[in-house]
């Protein structure tokens, strides 16, 4: 009994594949209907499946499956045309079959749906009429009935169960046909699985036609060889007169399936000479021979192995670098090399292309933009891109949510669209590749892009934001409120997306597998949503750092770079107001001390006393770098990634543990929750809007950002990137130095301008007569300003080139941002007001 | 008949207390240990236990004996818990016990709120008591 139950194990691991197939393929046929090799290939796969219910006794799969098979018969043969309504009863065939399979999988049995409505449809659909010749189809027929017994054979023949298949294929009586047919079957088929049995009982049901008749059939009208086909697998043949072997061969196949096999090739060259079938079978290559199918389970065990490997060598490492033996040295290298080797190997075979995931996308954006009435076009690029079986199982469900989102809620209807002056069709562009050892996947659509205005409103309704935060933060931050629990800016929560629950949902999953999701939009333009997911999550590259005299490991792929500042140097890190700041190539890099952080001994306190250099490691987190001040830095190395027990896993700022060289361990930062707990990037974006200090580095190089600032109804806008914090300044806090206006800030003086004062404009309420103004600390001039002004607006990205000329000229410049004039404020002059202190 | 079980017993300053031996994995010296910043003070630090990383856990912090008892080394008791591996910080090792089900109490009420959270109940064995651990509750994250 356990035999059965492996076969049909197999059987529905088998169609599942197929099924997933059949959509693709479906689909492209709906663009290509006249394909003969596609309506070929989906044909073979219905009948398949036909063929092994009938075996397994699975009546209603194989009615069902039977109807669709005629259908796509004549459709094969050119009897008919492929009309939208055919293809929507075939892709409801297959969503039959899959629930079938699904019931049988967890119960055994079909399940109790007979889905008669869908066998009259599909029966229906056959009868419809096209402008195809009679005769042409006769003639086709019989070449089809030969395909028929062709691709019986050669379904068999991708297995290794050669017994089935000789007999399978003797009764049958398939030649030639089988070789061709055998090949492209075979490349259907990736797994030398036991399904044949059925194929064979399939035959022996009388579904094809009596074995003489058809072997004879076959003998006159051989279809093309494949050459290709030829070369590989031992096929399986019908000797003319082995019609009369079957008997014989049936029984002895359990007793010398060797010999039946091997007897058969040579006579498969007799009927290759003829070549009738008009219909060509496409030349693919048996992939059968290629390919095997593991166990997950031992594939994780290896790797694991590996791991552990991997450490040892590293410990071997070690002793050898301190040895002065040649030959253990160079032994050594050769295990280091052939290590790294087999570590790539083994990760190579979890990897996945993410075609897998993708591939149930045109189905999708099919059936979305009927359903809602929109014209979408799909593409595709970097299926091949390839990722771990893990992580490909992990983001199958958020790039469905995110696609789906994207076709309800970003792209218009065909008439918005034209509204719009868009081209009616809109696109859906997905996109995904390699880069510094991660996998970038995007998902780019035309459509009305976010609204953020909305997305602020909403945050503050729910209470994710204060109405001020919502002033302050940038439009790419407004963005990325939709990834806050709870948030939804649907109108109408519809079937399809919109219920709130996903987005945070798809973040979470993303950033649980190490990944970060971002989004960009345009309003009216667009849509972008990229992800960053690392490579891999087992074996990395890590730097190693010591702090207190313990060691821990960084994780490269968050590594910018590594500034060493030496004790007597000129330019040090400055204090804003008790934040360490250091200015890197003209940006304020925040600052961030690991050993405060960790609540141990401050590592730039350490540093200072002991007038040693201060080393700090630049990182990146989510597109804001800062750098992480250590006691020192060791090296580089490879460690392997362990993960923490329970009861240390809510801890946010380590992702693991690793074993060292000498047997240490060693905690891995993970450099996101570190950035997150020291405020460098806000939890959930809560708490105070700290104008990214390099927002400047948007993705897209041709824009920049200006904070909006107003004095009654004047509008005036500075460039973000100078500005270093906003403020508000508390009456009676304002004092002089020499003639100078200043404030006690962050531990040192801050000079302070009235901005009424200094452009001449009418005074607004002084300091004096409000308990708190608004201050925007600004970087001019080598030197930080407080900026005093009557209301903090907003921050909006303008093209680079206004910025840059409003800084170049003299004057201030003057644009129009949100239909309000706005002046440029050129902070160079602005910092001329300021009297040396 | 009473059906007996076999615990493997050690000591948090005077008091006795044991976990089922098909708990425990192995019981080892002590080992040096990597310190786990922020991880709150019962989590000692990280062991290597032949390649693999376990956590160590300080049972005299969990169960609110106050650290006062002698400075010496403590032992390991690496238990296996709902999948995960913990080694128990404990002060010595006692001996394998075999206990009678007859003998086993709830936990005694004149056991301090924390400690009675950690364990199942008592056996009463000859002039003192072996206090049977909830490992499960001791491994929990706090």
């Amino acid at each position: 009994m356990d035999d059965l139950q492996g076969l049909v194990k197999d059987f529905l691991v088998e169609s599942h594949e197929n099924l997933d197939r059949l959509d693709d393929e479906l689909v492209k046929l709906e663009h290509e209907p006249e394909s003969p090799e596609r309506l070929a290939s989906i044909f073979r796969t219905i009948h398949t499946i036909k063929g092994t219910s009938g075996f397994f006794g699975f009546g209603t799969l194989q009615s069902v499956t039977h109807a669709g098979e005629s259908l796509l018969s004549r459709l094969r043969d050119g009897e008919l045309r492929l009309q939208p309504d055919m293809t929507t009863a075939l892709l409801a065939l297959v969503d039959a079959v899959r629930d079938m399979l699904a019931h049988i999988e967890e119960k055994g049995s079909e399940g109790e749906e007979k889905y008669e409505a869908l066998v009259v449809r599909l029966t229906e659909l056959q009868q419809a009429r096209n402008a195809a010749s009679e005769a042409k189809k006769r003639e086709e027929a019989s070449a089809a009935d030969s395909q028929d017994a062709a691709a019986e054979a050669a379904m068999c023949w991708s297995t290794s169960s050669a017994r089935d298949c000789a007999s399978a294929d003797l009764i049958e009586g398939g030649s030639a046909g089988a070789e061709a047919a055998a090949a492209e079957r075979a490349a259907l088929e990736t797994e030398a699985g036991e399904a044949t049995g059925p194929q064979v009982a399939d035959a022996q049901m009388g579904d094809s036609k009596p074995p003489a008749e058809s072997h004879r059939k076959m003998r006159s009208e051989a279809a093309e060889p494949d050459a290709a086909a030829t070369g590989t697998a031992a096929l399986p043949d019908a000797r003319p007169a082995g019609v009369p072997a079957t008997a014989e061969a049936h029984s002895d196949l359990e007793a010398d399936p060797e010999a039946a096999t091997a007897a058969l090739p040579p006579s498969v060259e007799e009927p290759l000479a003829e070549s009738a079938s008009p219909n060509r079978i496409s030349r693919l290559i048996p992939a059968a021979d290629r390919t095997i199918r593991v166990d997950v389970a031992l594939l994780d065990q290896l790797m694991n192995r590996v791991g552990e490997l991997v450490l040892a060598r590293n410990q071997i490492l070690q002793f050898s670098a301190q040895s002065n033996d040649p030959a253990l040295v160079s032994t050594t290298q050769r295990l280091n090399l052939i290590t790294s080797e087999l570590q790539e190997g083994v990760m190579k075979t979890r990897m996945q292309p993410i075609g897998n995931v993708w591939s149930r996308f045109p189905r999708l954006v099919r059936d979305l933009s009927l359903q809602l009435k929109k014209q979408i076009r799909l593409e595709m690029t970097g299926k091949e891109t390839e990722l771990d079986k893990t992580i490909v199982e992990a983001i199958k469900d958020p790039l469905t949510h995110i696609v789906r989102n994207a076709i309800d809620h970003g792209l218009e209807t065909p008439e918005q669209r034209e509204a719009r002056n868009k081209p009616v069709e809109g696109s859906l562009i997905l996109r995904a590749f390699h880069e510094g050892g991660q996998v970038i996947i995007e998902i780019k659509d035309d459509g009305a892009g976010l609204n953020t205005e909305r997305i602020r409103k909403k945050a503050v309704d729910r209470g994710i934001i204060s109405v001020e935060q919502s002033l302050r933060i940038s439009d790419r931050e407004a963005a990325q409120l939709i990834f806050e629990p709870g948030f939804s800016t649907a109108e109408t929560v519809t079937n399809v997306s919109g219920r709130g629950v996903g987005m945070d949902v798809v973040k979470n999953n993303i950033e649980k597998i190490g990944g970060s999701v971002e989004i960009q939009t345009t309003p009216g333009k667009g849509t972008t949503i990229r992800i960053k997911i690392p490579l891999t999550l087992a074996i990395i590259p890590a730097l190693i750092v010591t702090l207190n005299d313990d060691r821990f490991a960084i994780p490269q792929v968050s590594l910018s770079e590594l500034v060493r500042l030496e004790p007597n140097a000129g330019k040090g890190i400055e204090f804003l107001q008790g934040t360490p700041v250091y200015r890197l190539r003209n940006r304020l890099l925040p600052i961030v001390d690991l050993g405060t952080q960790l609540e141990l001994p401050s590592a730039l306190e350490c540093c200072r006393k002991e007038g040693r250099a201060i080393n700090i490691v630049v990182l990146r987190a989510d597109d804001r770098e800062f750098g992480l001040v250590v006691d020192a830095i060791n090296d580089t190395e490879e460690i392997v990634v362990k993960p923490l027990s329970r009861m240390l896993k809510s801890l946010p700022i380590y992702a693991g543990a690793t074993i060292m060289g000498d047997g240490d361990v060693a905690l891995i930062l993970d450099v996101l929750g570190l950035a997150q707990k020291s405020k460098i990037l806000l939890e959930h974006r809560h708490g105070a809007a700290c104008p990214s200090v390099e927002d400047s580095s948007d993705d897209d190089q041709s824009q920049g950002s200006l904070l909006i600032v107003s004095l009654g109804s004047r509008r005036y806008a500075l460039p973000l990137q100078s500005v270093a914090r906003l403020e508000e300044l508390r009456s009676g806090t304002v004092e002089f130095a020499g003639m100078q206006e200043v404030v006690q800030y962050r531990g040192s003086i801050l000079p302070i301008l009235r901005l009424d004062a200094v452009l001449g404009v009418p005074t607004f309420l002084a300091p004096e007569d409000r308990d708190r103004v608004p201050m925007v600390v600004v970087q001019a001039a080598g030197k930080s300003i407080g900026i005093l002004v009557e209301q903090i607006n907003d921050i909006v990205s303008v093209p680079a080139e206004t910025i840059d000329a409003s800084q170049r000229d003299v004057t201030t410049a003057s644009t129009v941002i949100h239909d309000r004039v706005t002046d440029i404020l050129n902070l160079t002059q602005l910092a001329g007001y300021v009297s040396a202190c | 008949m009473a059906t007996a079980t076999q615990l493997c017993t050690f000591y948090l300053d005077d008091q006795l207390f044991g976990v089922p031996v098909a708990e425990v994995q192995e019981v080892i010296r002590y080992q040096r240990m990597t310190p786990v910043p922020l991880a709150g003070p019962e989590v000692r630090g990280l062991i290597n236990l032949r390649g693999q990383i376990v956590t160590a856990l300080d049972l005299r912090q969990r169960v609110g004996i106050a650290h006062n008892g002698p400075a010496r080394q403590p032992m390991n008791v690496v238990i296996r818990s709902d999948g995960d591996v913990v080694s128990l910080l404990v002060d010595e090792i006692g001996d394998v016990q075999t206990v009678d089900e007859a003998d086993f109490e709830p936990v005694p009420t004149t056991i301090p709120e924390e400690q009675r959270r950690l364990v199942r109940g008592a056996y009463k064995l000859d002039g003192q008591l072996l206090l049977l651990l909830n490992s499960r509750e001791a491994t929990a994250p706090c």
